[in-house]
């Protein structure tokens, strides 16, 4: 379903990707390690496209993203036609970035309503819904600013859900929560790891890979180490960079 | 010091209970010595605007509500509003152009800023005033070639058109500086989560930017249009019967200078004041999620405190 070929990406000098494979079949839950600065975050915002690519090319569904491919030219898409493509790919940020004058139903229902497929008792009722999924029912009309830091992302986790996606990505969703608050985003997105939906989670919870990850990739210095089932790479790596790296975490 | 070192007696039985302890608020004398001061000079100044015989109530009370004043404050008002309004839409637009990622546009929206910023409100309120000298004819058509339509300039542009275009174009450039640092003080996550929801531009710019970007763009911009609103009185140069012309006119006529002077002042007071009233309630309505909660208006304080004095007494 996803397919990354080749994928470089340089910040001026910085060569923070330096050319990255990987396939994620439908319904796969992907779980992506490594130390900070190996380039995870980067390649999850390349996936839909919040970084261009400098080399290779990122596709889904065989739909190049941000290109359109012309015999052997890829020619750059309208920023029109991108914004197209990413809704169908759902992102949740480290720091929530909920819309801190929208309630968090609005939040959830601002994406929606501004595809103008349904109508406007349709989305409202959706996103009573999704809010209610992530245990939220009795908050549609808080603001984000008076909810916990748990609660907020799991307003942006429905906000993601909001559009149908295909495809979701999770960068570092728990990072920026206190300890206490981390199950309970995570069981959010254990419960949609249950129901089928294709995911790539960075992360540094190595729990959470090992219970919910059908493959854990490990990248270190811009590239993929290493990567297999939870129970084979993170308890028999065979690569001495991934085993230094979880001797540490773990 | 430690509890112990405390003989006994001098410790009460809060000991047992600490929420027994009253609390004595720490106090500020000094505040009731400048209040006393305030008020006296206050008092002072009260006093002369009574006693001096050079302020000339009459003559004020006389002219305040006069027809030909209340018509110059309706200029006034028009020419703020038409400046405001036509300066805040071009600026919004230049400002966009300026945020856009066209190199295009960016340098033609720096280049409109730059020489609006360079030439003084007068001179550019003078030059379209004068427009009809430099260009007889307004012609539509194909450029160095033959037209189609044409237009007598004096027809198109007289000087209350020319007064409004001057203080409009004028305002846009400032506008659009201030519409700018308001965009650019909107966190960058706002806008990378509104792109990865897939959120058209124009969507993104008007219901998530814009309205955060509100928050520091409305004490600017009413400072702008406050500011705009006294600056009307640069028209005065054109012969336009604004408020500050008309009390010129007046005085002019029957040298009343500081009666006629306080006529104005006074016009410009109460609607300054109006202004910042409406200023604190538009403010009041952007902050909502940007404060927990919001605090009350003075209205909503001064009945609370009502109702605490109604218990007292009913007490």
């Amino acid at each position: 379903m996803v397919d990354l070929r080749g994928v470089h990406k340089r910040f001026g000098t910085l060569e923070v990707l330096k050319g990255v494979d990987l396939r994620v079949d439908t319904g796969e839950v992907v779980v992506v390690l490594g130390p900070s600065g190996s380039g995870k975050s980067t390649l999850l915002r390349t996936i839909n496209h919040l970084e261009k690519v400098d080399q290779g090319y990122v596709s889904i569904d065989g739909d190049l993203l941000g290109y359109r491919r012309a015999g052997n030219r890829l020619h750059e898409l309208k920023e029109r036609e991108i914004l197209k493509q990413r809704t169908h790919i759902g992102f949740v940020f480290q720091n929530f970035n909920l819309f801190p004058h929208l309630t968090a139903l609005e939040n959830v229902a601002e994406a929606p309503l501004s595809a103008q497929r349904r109508t406007k008792a349709e989305v409202r009722t959706a996103a009573v819904r999704l809010l209610a999924r992530v245990g939220l029912s009795d908050k549609e009309d808080a603001y984000p600013r008076q909810l916990s830091g748990g609660q907020q992302q799991r307003v942006a986790i429905a906000r993601a859900l909001a559009l149908h996606p295909k495809l979701l990505l999770f960068d570092e969703p728990t990072s920026a929560l206190d300890p206490e608050l981390v199950g309970e985003v995570l069981d959010v997105i254990k419960d949609l790891a249950r129901t089928g939906t294709t995911m790539i989670v960075v992360t540094h919870e190595i729990g959470f890979a090992r219970e919910v990850a059908d493959r854990v990739v490990f990248m270190d210095g811009g590239v993929i180490v290493e990567q297999g089932p939870p129970g084979d790479l993170l308890d028999r790596p065979t690569h001495p960079r991934t085993r230094a790296f979880l001797s540490k975490v773990l | 010091m430690s509890v112990s070192a405390r003989p006994l007696a001098a410790v009460p039985d809060t000991e047992a209970d600490p929420a027994a302890l009253g609390v004595v608020p720490s106090r500020h004398p000094w505040r009731w010595v400048g209040v006393a001061v305030v008020l006296v000079l206050l008092a002072q100044f009260v006093h002369g605007l009574v006693t001096n015989t050079g302020w000339d109530w009459p003559t004020f009370r006389q002219y305040f509500t006069a027809d030909s004043i209340l018509r110059a404050v309706g200029v006034t008002v028009q020419l703020t509003a038409y400046g405001t309004v036509l300066g805040f839409a071009l600026g919004v637009v230049l400002a966009l152009m300026r945020l856009s990622k066209s190199p295009f546009l960016q340098v033609v929206s720096w280049t409109y800023v730059w020489a609006f910023r360079s030439i003084p409100l007068i001179v550019q309120l003078l030059f379209w005033f004068n427009i009809a000298y430099l260009y007889q004819r307004f012609d539509f058509g194909v450029p160095f070639g033959p037209s189609f339509v044409s237009f007598d300039t004096k027809d198109l542009i007289g000087p209350m058109s020319a007064a409004v275009l001057g203080l409009a174009l004028h305002q846009a450039a400032y506008a659009a500086e201030i519409v700018r640092s308001g965009v650019i003080s909107v966190d960058h996550g706002q806008l990378e989560a509104a792109a990865a929801l897939g959120i058209p531009r124009l969507r993104q710019f008007r219901r998530i930017v814009l309205p955060q970007a509100m928050r520091s763009i409305l004490p600017n911009a009413a400072n702008e249009v406050i500011s705009l609103f006294k600056g009307t009185s640069v028209v005065s140069v054109m012969a336009i019967g604004e408020l500050f012309y008309q009390a010129q006119v007046i005085y002019g006529r029957n040298a009343r200078v500081v009666a006629l002077l306080m006529v104005a002042t006074v016009w410009y007071i109460a609607m300054t004041t109006l202004l910042s009233v409406a200023q604190y309630y538009v403010e009041r309505h952007y902050a909502k999620g940007a404060l927990r909660n919001l605090p009350p208006t003075p209205l909503q304080r001064v009945r609370a405190q009502y109702a605490v004095l109604r218990a007292k007494v009913a007490r």
